[in-house]
């Protein structure tokens, strides 16, 4: 599904990404913990297409395409889809007038005509009851207003919407309260198929708890610098990143 | 400009076909400053960012009076606001009010409907002395000089005091440039009793492909608690230039409502003139310039709070692409009784293109200490950040700047309060952005 290789990423002339590898299978899902600044959403930046930041080495195959030389909204259109960890508000543009726009590019994209106007509110109805979100935020302005959790409420309502082959969700789980959680958790949980891939970015094993990951990976520095299952994330839980970033930080020093 | 005798001759026949007593008092007054200033050039402030004189290397003339075509009439119909039945609508070809064209659909309870010339005949004779050329006292300059210097066949509207006209009045201006480079000069005097409520939409259209140039005045008096919304819609051709000013009075707490939206058009100049003449006024300036190839769009607002406790708002928002030239300038004055005024101005610009420009310019002239008053100005791009967002979900570059171009435009287009106009400038809107 998601084949990323020895990936260097700069911003700004700095390095942030130094040397990323990841393999994501159909069906699996990922999850990666690192502290604050270590380059996770750049990561998830980098694999959407974001154009401030620049690929300086190594390879991403997504479904055997070179996702590096597809355009932002092409990679979008072949399943990729990255859920905010800050979702910008967009006055003036209706949500679900987006949303139908988004459905029907990847329509288009893969030969298929657009959806008519019942299909649509079908298919909105079934999504919306899926991660329980209302009419009334939909009707409104792209994230205009939304609180917090509605926001990332409608990250996921739009990865229902589109139903992507590899969904990235950065930190979808922050700023949540406990019955949010559950519920954005539990749409997630639908959403998964044998071949649909996931990649989490969480600070959180609470999440792991509702989403339980094949993988967990620390991101550090720049790095991938453990990887294991998810009792991986128990461990960081109970001791914290020290036992890991101490180990690294000496043979750097030495 | 070349052709001065072409206008003297011109002058010099009206004055005599119609000598008609005070408009030809009027016109000398006038054609006495056209001769004197010429047209406007650059080296005049006002007229610092748009050459109009530069348009008159060419010679324009005044068209001759036309049989009505089928021709015309097709024209006619591509700029008819459809969606309301019973609107009233008022056409002037090549600057003349025309009522074969026009059809009034008010009964005269609620609107009085008359060529210029025959109000100056009738019981509205006072009132026309009084209003007419008002504006002239507030823009000297050569243009404006020009068409008071040939007022003929002009509108006269009255609308009743207490009138609550439930049907709008659209004017539509046809300019044949078929033949010739043709000067259009529409004047019109609208007259709105105390408590009447009005609503008004104008926009215009040049035939045929010689350069049309368009050079309109009109005055509004808005009596006291009455109500008026304005509305321009400007998307003629690239060959189709303008000038024009809308003066509007403002009698003690009456409400004023505008919207100017210009899409396409050669060069256009449009002066909108309030003047406060009595206290508890309320304001609100709206306009949205969409441009994009050689357009150039020059907004002068100008409003003269004489009289205390007036609340005035304005919002002026443009989008320049290509090689288009967007400007505004909004000038406020503050008298030393004007007292408690409340005067807000807003202008907001996106630039799409290296070679298009855009100029904003607050003038403030507060002479009263009792006020509040603030302007702002910001030039910009598009979102990036809300771009990134929509290609993210798969929305192609070019389309979702579109969708951002909707939603800078949308809290104008919402001061469209006619629900049939506003139908009609989305329409117009949507195939203006997505020709592109
Ligand atoms: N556009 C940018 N300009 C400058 N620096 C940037 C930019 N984007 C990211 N960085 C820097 O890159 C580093 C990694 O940032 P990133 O957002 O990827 O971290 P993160 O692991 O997602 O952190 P968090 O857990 O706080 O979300 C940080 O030091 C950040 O300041
Ligand atoms: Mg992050």
């Amino acid at each position: 599904m998601l084949s990323i290789k020895n990936i260097h990423a700069n911003v700004e002339g700095k390095e942030i990404l130094k040397g990323i590898n990841l393999e994501i299978k159909p069906g699996e899902v990922h999850a990666i913990m690192g502290p604050n600044g270590s380059g996770k959403s750049t990561l998830a930046s980098v694999l959407a297409g974001r154009e401030e930041y620049e690929v300086t080495e190594g390879e991403v195959l997504f479904s055997g395409k070179d996702l590096l030389e597809l355009s932002i909204e092409d990679r979008a259109r072949e399943g990729l889809f990255l859920a905010f960890q800050y979702p910008v508000e967009i006055p003036g543009v209706s949500t679900t007038n987006f949303i139908k726009a988004a459905v029907n590019e990847k329509r288009k994209y893969q030969g298929l005509e657009p959806l008519d106007a019942v299909s649509f509110l079908k298919m909105m109805k079934e999504k919306m009851a899926m991660v329980e979100i209302g009419q009334s935020l939909l009707s409104r302005s792209i994230n205009e207003g939304f609180s917090g959790g509605e926001k990332k409420r409608n990250e996921i309502f739009q990865m229902a919407m589109l139903e992507p082959k590899l969904a990235i969700l950065d930190e979808t789980d922050s700023g949540l309260d406990i019955d949010a959680l559950r519920i954005v958790a539990n749409g997630i949980n639908k959403l998964r198929t044998p071949d649909r891939s996931i990649l989490l970015i969480t600070h959180y094993q609470r999440l792991l708890d509702y989403i339980q990951p094949d993988y967990v990976h620390v991101l550090y520095k720049g790095r991938i610098v453990k990887s294991g299952t998810k009792e991986l994330a128990l461990e960081l839980e109970e001791k914290g990143y020290d036992f890991i970033t101490e180990s690294i930080d000496q043979s750097a020093n030495v | 400009m070349t052709n001065v005798n072409y206008f003297k001759d011109q002058f010099s026949a009206l004055q005599t076909s119609d000598p008609n007593e005070l408009l030809t008092g009027i016109r000398k007054e006038n054609f006495d400053t056209f001769s004197r200033s010429g047209l406007p050039t650059l080296r005049q402030e006002e007229w610092k960012y748009t050459n109009i004189s530069s348009l008159f290397d060419k010679d324009y003339e005044f068209a001759a009076d036309q049989e009505i075509s089928p021709y015309l009439l097709s024209s006619l119909e591509e700029i008819r606001i459809n969606g309301h039945q019973n609107a009233n609508e008022l056409v002037f070809l090549n600057g003349r009010y025309s009522p074969s064209l026009s059809a009034v659909r008010s009964p005269e309870s609620q609107l009085v409907v008359l060529p210029l010339e025959e109000a100056i005949d009738s019981k509205y004779k006072a009132l026309v002395a009084m209003h007419l050329g008002q504006s002239s006292s507030y823009i000297k300059d050569g243009i404006h000089a020009l068409n008071t210097s040939f007022i003929h066949g002009g509108l006269f509207l009255y609308i009743p005091k207490g009138q609550q006209l439930l049907h709008p009045v659209y004017i539509y201006h046809l300019s044949d440039a078929g033949q010739q480079h043709t000067l259009s000069q529409p004047r019109s005097l609208i007259y709105v009793e105390a408590q009447a409520k009005f609503q008004l939409a104008e926009t215009y259209k040049t035939l045929g492909t010689c350069e049309s140039f368009t050079n309109e005045v009109m005055e509004i008096v808005v009596e006291a608690d009455a109500f008026v919304e304005y509305y321009k819609i400007q998307n003629d051709g690239p060959n189709a230039h303008q000038t024009n000013t809308t003066h509007i009075r403002q009698m003690e707490k009456s409400h004023v409502h505008t919207v100017v939206l210009s899409l396409n058009g050669g060069m256009v100049r449009n002066n909108l003139n309030l003047v406060m003449d009595a206290r508890g006024n309320e304001t609100h300036l709206y306009g949205l310039s969409l441009l994009r190839g050689k357009t150039h769009v020059d907004n002068h607002t100008m409003i003269d709070n004489k009289m205390p406790d007036c609340y005035s708002n304005q919002l002026y928002k443009s989008v320049a692409d290509d090689a288009s030239t967007s400007i505004f300038s909004g000038r406020i004055i503050v008298q030393p009784d004007a007292q408690k005024t409340n005067a807000y101005q807003s202008s907001k610009n996106i630039l799409l293109s290296e070679q298009a420009s855009i100029n904003a310019k607050p003038q403030l002239e507060i002479f009263a200490d009792d006020v509040k008053c603030s302007h702002g100005c910001t030039v910009g791009q598009l979102d990036e950040e809300a771009l990134y967002y929509l290609r993210a979900r798969g929305i192609p570059k070019e389309k979702a700047e579109v969708l951002l171009l909707h939603a800078f435009a949308a809290d104008i287009v919402d001061q469209i309060k006619l629900e049939p106009l506003q139908k009609y400038t989305e329409k117009l809107i949507y195939e203006h952005l997505t020709v592109s």
